[in-house]
C-alpha cells in the first residue's frame, strides 16, 4: 500500500496509508493532517497545499507544469528548490513519499 | 405514528454540513473546544465540497469520493457526530434557571427528532434562485447546486444534444464550458448586459465573452426569456424569447444566483437583511447564535473598509475564514477576520482568480499579454489597489493577494506594462503617501 509521510515544521511526522490515484493533498486533508489547507480543493487556484519534497525523491515525481510553477511564487512560506503543490502529486502504486509541510499556508 | 426521538444534549449543534459548517467543527477542535459537536446536514451525503460540481465532477475528472471533506475516522477521532438527511424545521430557545435565554435550545427536525444543544450555529447556506416562467416544471429544466443536482444532470448527459444555460455568472459559465467540452451545443442566455456582472468589471466580462464565443458557445446578452417550450410529452424542447423566437434545447440549466436560507433565523427572531445579520465575531442579533458562511451578512472585513459597510460573500474562502472567526468567538476569543477575500472560477482553458473586493473602485488598469493569453485587471480606489481579476496569470494574482495582505500597494502608473512583474513594483503604502 502506498504511504505518504508528512512532517510538520516542528519535525513531527505522521505516516498515512494512501490510495493510488488520490493526490498527496487529498490524502492529507481527508485524514486531517495539519499543515495542508487546500482551500480550492485541488484545482490549482490557491497555493495552500505547499510541501517540500525530500530532495532525493524529487526525480520520482512528474515535472511541474507552468501553472504550478507560477503558483509556487505566491506561497505563504517562500518556495525552495524542492517545493511542490501537493494537489498536483498523484499517489502511485508502492509510493513511499516523504514531504514536509511549511509553517503556514496562508 | 413513530415516537419522536430526543438525542442527548450536544455542546454545539451546527446546522448545515456545508463548507462553513465543516470548517467550524474542524477549527473548534483546533481552538481547544472539547465539548461534543453535532454536525447536521439535510442532504443524504457525507459532507462534501461543492465547487467541482459544475466543473471536474460534471466532466467526470473526479468522482464523488474525491469531494468528501474528511474520512469517517477523522470525525470519530475528533468527537464530531455527523447526522445526514436531517432537515431542521424549527429551533426552540432554552432558558437558564432564572428564565433568561442562555444560548441553549432544541432543534426539531422534520421527522420529529429533537436535538438539544448548549450552543447553536447556523451554516445553512443558500439555495438556487428559481426562474418562475411558464414551463418551469417541465422535465429537463434543471438547477445545479447540490450533489444530487449534479448526479441527476450527469445521468441525463446522454439524453440531449442542445443545452441552454440561463445565467452568465460563474456557475452558468462553468457548466456551459463543461457541457460544451462534452460535445453539446450550448447557448448561454444572460439577462444582463454583460457576463459575470456581479463579480467582475467590464473589461473582464468582455474578455470572457470573446473567449467563450470563440470556442463556439453561443452567448446572448440582454436576453428576455418568456417561457419554456413543451415538446408535447412534458419535456422541455426549447426556450421561447419575448420576441417569439425559440432557442432549441432538450436541457435547460438555470444558474441565476442564490437566495440565502434565512427561514430558520427568521423563526428564531434573528435580524435579517440580505442574509442573517451578524457582528464581526459571527454572532447574530440575539448575541448567542453563531451564523457563518453564505447566509451571513457581515461587516466588510477588509482593512480600511468604510465603517458600517456590510457584505454577504458567497465563496469557499469566506466560508473558511468566517468559520475560523466563529470558532474563536465560541471559545471566548475575539479575533479579526484574517486574510484577503479571494475567488476562483475555471472555465475551459480560462483560469480566473480574483483577489480582494472591487466594492468602491474608481479606476482600473488592464494588463493584457495577447501572445501568452494572459489577462488581468487591477482595481483602484483612489491611488490604492483593492482587487484584481486575473485570467491565466497566477503571478499577478499572487502579487496582488500578497500586496493586499501586507497592506502594500502596486502603483497604477507602472502596472500596465505586462513585461513588468507586479511583485517587483509593489511598495509599502507609506512610500506613496
Amino acid at each position: 500500500m502506498p504511504t505518504i509521510h508528512y512532517t510538520d515544521h516542528e519535525g513531527k511526522t505522521v505516516a498515512i496509508d494512501a490510495k493510488t490515484g488520490d493526490s498527496v493533498m487529498e490524502t492529507a486533508v481527508r485524514n486531517g493532517v495539519d499543515g495542508i489547507v487546500a482551500e480550492c480543493g485541488g484545482s490549482l487556484s490557491c497555493a495552500t497545499c505547499h510541501v517540500f519534497v525530500r530532495e532525493d525523491q524529487l526525480g520520482e515525481l512528474p515535472q511541474m507544469e507552468e501553472m504550478e510553477d507560477e503558483m509556487l511564487y505566491g506561497t505563504s512560506v517562500d518556495r525552495e528548490d524542492n517545493s511542490r503543490l501537493s494537489c498536483q502529486l498523484k499517489v502511485t502504486e508502492d509510493m513511499d513519499l516523504y514531504v514536509t509541510t511549511p509553517q503556514s499556508q496562508v | 405514528m413513530s415516537t419522536p426521538r430526543t438525542r442527548s444534549q450536544t455542546g454545539l449543534l451546527i446546522i448545515g454540513a456545508s463548507q462553513a459548517g465543516v470548517q467550524l467543527a474542524i477549527s473548534l477542535r483546533g481552538t481547544g473546544f472539547d465539548e461534543h459537536i453535532t454536525l447536521l446536514g439535510e442532504e443524504n451525503h457525507r459532507p462534501y465540497q461543492r465547487p467541482a460540481l459544475s466543473k471536474e465532477f460534471l466532466q467526470d475528472k473526479v468522482d464523488k469520493e474525491n469531494l468528501i471533506f474528511r474520512s469517517q475516522e477523522y470525525w470519530d477521532e475528533h468527537n464530531i457526530e455527523l447526522v445526514k438527511g436531517a432537515r431542521i424545521e424549527k429551533v426552540l430557545k432554552g432558558t437558564d434557571s432564572k428564565g433568561r435565554q442562555d444560548g441553549s435550545g432544541i432543534a426539531v427536525a422534520a421527522d420529529g427528532t429533537e436535538y438539544p444543544f448548549r450552543r447553536v450555529a447556523l451554516a445553512v447556506g443558500a439555495r438556487a434562485r428559481k426562474l418562475e416562467i411558464p414551463g418551469a416544471d417541465l422535465d429537463g429544466v434543471v438547477y445545479l447546486r447540490s450533489a444530487d443536482d449534479a448526479l441527476a444532470l450527469k445521468a441525463r448527459l446522454g439524453d440531449f444534444e442542445d443545452a441552454v444555460v440561463i445565467g452568465g455568472g460563474f456557475i452558468g459559465l462553468e457548466a456551459a464550458c463543461s457541457l460544451h467540452g462534452l460535445g453539446k451545443n450550448v447557448t448561454v442566455l444572460e439577462y444582463g448586459p454583460r457576463l459575470v456582472g456581479r463579480a467582475v468589471g467590464e473589461d473582464t466580462s468582455e474578455y470572457f465573452l470573446q473567449s467563450h464565443r470563440k470556442r463556439g458557445i453561443d452567448i446572448q446578452l440582454n436576453a428576455r426569456m418568456s417561457s419554456f417550450v413543451d415538446d408535447g410529452a412534458g419535456k422541455v424542447s426549447g426556450v421561447e424569447m419575448e420576441d417569439g423566437s425559440v432557442v432549441k434545447a432538450q436541457l435547460v440549466l438555470i444558474g441565476i444566483g442564490v437566495i440565502p436560507n434565512t427561514e430558520l433565523a427568521e423563526q428564531m427572531g434573528l435580524e435579517i437583511d440580505n442574509g442573517v445579520v451578524v457582528d464581526k465575531h459571527a454572532l447574530a442579533s440575539d448575541g448567542s447564535t453563531i451564523v457563518v458562511g453564505d447566509v451571513a451578512n457581515m461587516p466588510n472585513p477588509l482593512p480600511g473598509a468604510p465603517e458600517g459597510e456590510r457584505i454577504r460573500l458567497e465563496s469557499v474562502n469566506n466560508a473558511i475564514e468566517h468559520a475560523k472567526i466563529a470558532a474563536y468567538s465560541l471559545t471566548g476569543r475575539q479575533e479579526e477576520y484574517a486574510g484577503i477575500p479571494w475567488f476562483w472560477s475555471n472555465q475551459a482553458d480560462l483560469k480566473l482568480q480574483i483577489a480582494g473586493l472591487t466594492l468602491g473602485y474608481d479606476s482600473t488598469v488592464v494588463r493584457h499579454d495577447t501572445e501568452k493569453g494572459k489577462f488581468s485587471v487591477l482595481y483602484y480606489r483612489g491611488e490604492q489597489i483593492i482587487a484584481a481579476d486575473c485570467v491565466n496569470t497566477p503571478l499577478d494574482f499572487m502579487a496582488v493577494r500578497t500586496a493586499l495582505g501586507k497592506k502594500q500597494n502596486i502603483p497604477a502608473s507602472a502596472a500596465a506594462d505586462v513585461s513588468v512583474a507586479l511583485k517587483s513594483i509593489t511598495v509599502d503604502q507609506e512610500a506613496i503617501a
